[in-house]
């Protein structure tokens, strides 16, 4: 599975609040969290993003609450991947659950800039920045999760 | 191999003789639970999968608590749509307006979250159970939808770090004095991934409020989940609540932790967490002069018993600051008939407070409580994130019970110690 697209990116501790403001979370309607993606920090971002896009984050993203409805935002404003150096535990379960793909690497989040254009690689974890000509390297997926993802979720991967 | 107390539960609920940190099981659930927020999300996935049944009706709790009684149309309508969801399948817990609390106050009180369950629930504070020595851990909605369906979780199980409690606690310093600061000491991410494990001789000294308050905002530095060591105080809260027969865990002598962290509870001062992250701590003594225009006292964070006795001590016959508005949330029907009983009401109201019904409301910047631009509020909730109370140029400053009511009287952020 490869996605390719240009990068919003964003710092530390982006939290689930500011992802998806819980004044907003009178819906489950996704195409509607998706509209309020990220307007606390960014008000720009849902004008700008594209489909395929990659959003960048630093150490410790999605943290605060367990609301899926951040992960959902993210995927429906089109975003195909996230990566952090770290993910909060919770962002980190339910982004697979739901089929949003995430990897954590250090080095690509210090090195790719806002607006680089970047390719990822899931089954090897190797992440390409296209503008700057490097390669970074993430730890790839167990199989357990990949297994996951690769059903489309985790409701779909019990039914088989 | 040796087990830390989570990994001892982990084990016995996976059907393994050991685990060890880092590997990934598949663990069987004595509770999943969710909100009006969260299980409109996960009874959506749960009907989309086509699942017909739920594992066992007893084990599953609903709780309507951010948004009611309904703050709009839309809010209504989830209510509506738990609520069929719950006539639907007989669930047992489910708890409407009139018989709701603050979810992580409720489930504790009523017996149903008890010592060595491995529990899951559709909220990120759901960690509050670690203090009654249960695996407790938040997941989002798809999680609680595959947990309703096959009473099942997938975990990986994590490592540890342990606090070694000694000491005892000063007048008007309390749980929520201990876990900012400790999250002011290892940060945001300081236990990503990780148990938070509590033991030490210090732990006699901690009411079961203090340890509810501490597992609660375990979350808030990055822990899979907080638990406590069972004793007698564990044991006097759960008699006369908790009606099946419970087995408790300890860890292991020689158990692996990647760090042990001495907190000595006579050394906590009251501690006020200040915008945007709950690990940016400060102590009185580096607190200026800080006006503030409003005080929330409630939340699953410290919205029960003690909390509300705190508050009503300190503003007994006194009244709150004249442009601050202070408001007040017993976390469950309980607390709330418990402070009419006991006569804080009369002083809450006649302080000048506003008395509101149990709802999370403010905490998550709901209603009930909304800061306009450039408004300061200190409350004894959990998180001080960005526009986590209403505007994004409004600040919020996390403090315990008793600092809160001490800055309502003051109207600016004060210490309740002379």
């Amino acid at each position: 599975m490869n996605v390719k697209g240009i990068v919003h990116k964003y710092g530390d501790n982006i939290d689930t609040d500011v992802i998806i403001p819980a004044r907003y979370l009178n819906t489950a309607d996704h195409q509607e969290l998706a509209a309020h993606c990220m307007e606390d920090i960014d008000k720009e971002f849902i004008h700008k993003v594209q489909n395929g896009d990659i959003m960048v984050g630093g150490w410790n993203f999605g943290c605060g609450s367990s609301r899926e409805h951040a992960p959902i935002a993210i995927k429906a404003a089109g975003i195909s991947c996230v990566i952090a150096k770290t993910f909060a535990r919770i962002f980190y379960r339910n982004a697979i659950n739901i089929g949003l793909a995430i990897l954590e690497c250090e080095e690509a989040c210090d090195k790719i800039q806002n607006g680089d254009e970047v390719s990822v690689d899931f089954d090897s974890g190797v992440i390409r920045n296209l503008t700057r000509n490097e390669t970074y390297q993430a730890e790839p997926f167990p199989d357990f999760i990949k297994d996951i993802i690769r059903s489309g979720g985790l409701l779909n991967s019990l039914k088989k | 191999m040796a087990m830390t107390m989570t990994q001892k539960i982990l084990a016995a609920h996976a059907g393994l003789p050991e685990v060890k940190a880092g590997q990934l099981i598949r663990a069987k659930l004595d509770m999943v639970l969710g909100n009006d927020i969260t299980s409109p999300v996960a009874i959506n996935e749960f009907e989309k999968a086509g699942f017909t049944s739920v594992f066992d009706r007893e084990k599953i709790s609903l709780v309507m608590d951010h948004f009611v009684p309904n703050k709009d149309i839309k809010a209504a309508t989830q209510c509506k749509q738990c609520r069929t969801f719950a006539h639907r399948f007989d669930i047992e817990n489910y708890f409407d307006v009139g018989k709701m609390g603050i979810e992580h106050a409720l489930l504790p009180e009523q017996g149903l979250v008890a010592p060595g369950e491995c529990i899951i629930g559709a909220d990120s504070h759901t960690c509050t159970y670690g203090a009654l020595g249960a695996f407790s851990t938040g997941v989002g909605s798809t999680d609680m939808a595959a947990g309703m369906a096959t009473g099942e979780a997938w975990f990986k199980v994590p490592s540890a770090i342990r606090f070694n409690v000694t000491g005892e606690l000063k007048p008007y310093v309390s749980g929520k004095d201990v876990i900012l600061h400790i999250i002011g000491q290892i940060g945001v991410d300081g236990a990503l991934y990780k148990s938070m494990e509590f033991t030490g001789p210090g732990l006699k000294n901690l009411s079961m409020d203090d340890r509810l308050c501490i597992a609660n905002m375990a979350i808030e530095a990055g822990a899979k989940n907080g638990i406590f060591e069972v004793d007698e105080v564990t044991m006097a809260y759960i008699h006369n609540r908790v009606k099946r027969p419970v087995t408790t865990y300890a860890a292991d002598p020689d158990a692996v932790y990647e760090q042990t962290i001495e907190v000595n509870l006579s050394e906590i001062q009251p501690t006020v967490a200040f915008p945007h992250l709950p690990e940016n701590t400060k102590t009185f003594d580096e607190i200026g002069d800080i006006p503030i225009d409003q005080v929330v006292i409630g939340s699953c964070t410290n919205g029960r018993l003690s909390d509300m006795a705190t508050a009503a001590e300190i503003l007994r016959g006194k009244k709150i600051a004249p442009n601050v508005r202070c408001i007040i949330i017993p976390a469950t029907q309980q607390v709330w008939k418990d402070c009419v009983r006991l006569g804080y009401m009369e002083i809450f109201i006649d302080a000048g407070c506003a008395v509101s019904t149990p709802t999370c409301g403010p905490c998550l910047g709901g209603y009930m409580g909304i800061l306009a631009a450039g408004e300061r509020a200190v409350a004894t909730t959990n998180r001080n994130f960005v526009g986590r109370m209403g505007h994004v140029d409004s600040e919020v400053y996390l403090a315990s019970p008793a600092v809160a009511a001490a800055s309502a009287i003051a109207g600016k952020i004060a210490s309740p110690v002379a």
